[in-house]
């Protein structure tokens, strides 16, 4: 089984009415999601490409009981709102697509999303996508993806398009791709997905595309210090050009006062044996070395 | 968004944060009659966003009416580290016991606001937090609690502070969270916050304030629509449009689409010996009008020898973003070679309108920056 997102996943579309939400609930659908319900308020009764659209999550789940991940197009002023809601409602899988959504009700949002044992994945982020079991709850191109034994997780989202489908190219297939967003707050971070990874049988190998800013990466390499590196790990760090103190677009890539460089995030990884590729095509490379259980 | 020092202060007054007395000028002679209102010695602090202004001679005392005109003329007309100044602060000097540091901001790793307080406050604090790090006190405030009398009453007893002074610190660590709250900022700092003859003083302020809040901040994105805030006149031009824009040293401008495409694709150009020029991030789903003003942005740039452009066809449609570079190229006047890659969504449709164009195109990214680097320091 993939992680996060499989067959069994039932998905209900936030902001299904609105120009991203409508475009990729007809593109989620082709590639083989099961959506079964989406949300607008005041647009209940409508539909968006055969689904259904009701005025609250509560309606929606009341007539879908099946309904087990919500993903979330709502734009930024109103977005947490509707996670709370989709919280309120007992889904315990939301994908936040939105970006922008401001700093401080980000910070209390994922906080109470921990506390009431929901996952979050984002926001700011291109979502989750198992291309074994065809289900994509977000918004990548289906064509860097094919099935495969590699996990990949990634702070960004053209570049892991671009580094998937190299490794595709290649013959490396992924069990499930995680975007966890690039903004500063984040609800599932690298540990928790790399962890998710190290316990799915399907998953053989990962591969992790960090960035400058934070310590995301630094912290994912004391987690494999602790419990070993229990599957084979490499990575791309984004960012060595950067010149401190300077934002890099994501919220999340700034380096300040000596943190989240991108050569302390690279001598984090290989002092815990994740190789570190010196460009996005070379991950090929170490994939070819470091996943050995034959193409 | 980062806020002026004299911003920061008048926030700090609305909270009761005692500051300096003093007054704001915009001409040398402005700043004359704020220094005799003020009283002598005074300070002329140049009104800048970069740091290390105080080593840069952004901060001078005065202690008489020519001192205060020559600092002022001299940071008016010859600016701070490169950026021109077009307000100075005349403050009182004061009489500096001891400097303190104290700032509320969010710990992303621990998600949660983290104050920050020491005993050695200063310009130095920076090398303190590298190289002391113990020196430097932390609690944390969940924000599902947020701030509680026994939060401050460890950052008050941290800083040993008693009596009166313990009472006036007190509100100052409260006022530090409400400012931080009501204006959706993610760093509110003083340092130094000094000891002075007549209590504690906070001589500089550091406000910055989250981006994706502006929206609910009209005080805020009212003065960004006029104010150019220290901003060079691409990084206003790129503001104007959306884009994440950095200038960096180089002389290879390069664009690509999304934050961490973009930022590989500098390194690539590094990494085959190029110079980047620039950190341009066009977004997702860029249509051909949003090509071509990032490309002309970089072609006005004299800086720029040649370009990197960096597609991957995910959202964004490849022949939007050919369209956009051929009228670029046909409309601009200065021409400079260009070395693009293209792939993803719609790419042999992108492929076609750059081939009929006359522009050839990569498909591997590292054979393209690998070609921008030859075509901008000569060959071919």
């Amino acid at each position: 089984m993939p992680i996060i997102v499989d067959r069994n996943t039932v998905l209900l579309v936030q902001g299904i009415t609105g120009r991203e939400g409508s475009y990729h609930t007809e593109v989620m659908l082709k590639y083989g999601t099961r959506i079964e319900a989406g949300t607008s308020p005041g647009k209940g009764g409508m539909n968006v490409s055969g689904v259904p659209v009701y005025n609250t999550v509560k309606e929606a789940i009341d007539k879908h009981p099946n309904i087990n991940t919500s993903i979330v197009f709502v734009p930024a002023p109103f977005a947490c709102d509707a996670v709370y809601e989709a919280i309120d409602a007992g889904i315990k899988r939301i994908v936040v697509i939105t970006e922008g959504i401001p700093l401080h009700d980000e910070l209390k949002l994922i906080s109470y999303a921990k506390l009431k044992g929901v996952i979050i994945v984002g926001p700011n982020c291109p979502g989750v996508i198992s291309p074994g079991e065809r289900v994509k709850v977000g918004i990548m191109p289906e064509r860097s993806f094919k099935p495969g034994y590699i996990g990949i997780v990634s702070r960004s989202g053209t570049l892991t398009y671009e580094i998937s489908e190299a490794l595709s190219l290649a013959g490396f297939g992924q069990s499930t791709v995680v975007g966890i967003g690039g903004d500063p707050i984040t609800g599932l971070d690298f540990i928790d997905v790399v962890e998710m990874f190290f316990n799915d049988v399907d998953t053989r190998g990962v591969v992790v595309v960090g960035e400058i800013g934070g310590d995301a990466e630094e912290r994912l390499a004391s987690y494999i210090k602790s419990v070993g590196l229990r599957k084979p790990i490499i990575a791309f760090i984004a960012g060595k050009t950067a010149p401190p103190g300077k934002r890099m677009g994501h919220a999340g890539a700034i380096i300040s006062m000596g943190m989240g460089s991108a050569e302390s995030k690279i001598k984090a990884f290989e002092s815990v044996g994740i190789p570190v590729a010196s460009t996005p095509m070379q991950i090929v490379e170490l994939a070819r070395l470091k996943f050995r259980w034959g193409v | 968004m980062k806020l002026y020092e004299f911003e920061g202060k008048k926030i700090f007054s609305d909270f009761k944060i005692p500051v300096p007395r003093g007054g704001l000028a915009s001409s040398v002679e402005e700043a004359c009659l704020k220094a005799l209102e003020v009283g002598f010695p005074c300070v002329v602090k140049a009104q800048v966003l970069v740091g290390g202004r105080g080593k840069a001679g952004g901060i001078r005392v005065a202690k008489s009416i020519d001192d205060v005109k020559a600092a002022a003329s001299k940071m008016f007309s010859e600016g701070v580290k490169g950026v021109p100044v077009r307000k100075v602060l005349v403050e009182e000097a004061v009489n500096i016991v001891k400097e303190y540091y104290v700032s509320i901001t969010v710990d992303r790793s621990v998600k949660s606001y983290v104050y920050l307080a020491s005993l050695e406050g200063g310009v130095d604090i920076e090398e303190i937090a590298a190289t002391k790090p113990e020196a430097i006190i932390r609690v944390y405030v969940d924000p599902l609690i947020g701030l509680r009398d026994f939060h401050v009453r460890r950052i008050v007893d941290a800083l040993g502070f008693k009596g009166d002074l313990a009472k006036q610190f007190d509100g100052i660590v409260r006022a530090l969270y409400d400012i931080m709250i009501r204006y959706d900022a993610d760093l509110v700092e003083i340092n130094p916050l000094a000891l002075t003859d007549k209590g504690l003083l906070a001589l500089d302020s550091k406000l910055t304030i989250d981006d994706n809040s502006l929206y609910r901040h009209p005080e805020f994105s009212e003065t960004l629509k006029s104010d150019t805030r220290d901003l060079s006149p691409e990084e206003v031009l790129a503001r104007d449009y959306g884009f994440s824009y950095v200038k960096l040293d180089g002389d290879i401008g390069i664009i690509g689409n999304g934050a961490g495409l973009t930022m590989a694709s500098l390194d690539l150009i590094a990494h085959f010996g190029g110079k980047p020029a620039n950190f341009l991030d066009i977004g997702g789903g860029a249509r051909a009008e949003r090509v071509k003003a990032a490309l002309k942005l970089l072609l006005m740039d004299e800086r720029v020898k040649a370009v990197f452009i960096n597609v991957y066809g995910g959202i964004t449609r490849c022949d939007e973003v050919a369209r956009g570079i051929v009228e670029a190229l046909s409309e601009f006047e200065v021409k400079k070679p260009i070395s693009v890659r293209l792939v993803g969504n719609r790419e042999e449709e992108g492929g076609r309108i750059l081939k009929e164009a006359g522009i050839s195109y990569f498909t591997n990214d590292e054979d393209a920056a690998k070609h921008a680097v030859k075509i901008a320091y000569g060959g071919v």
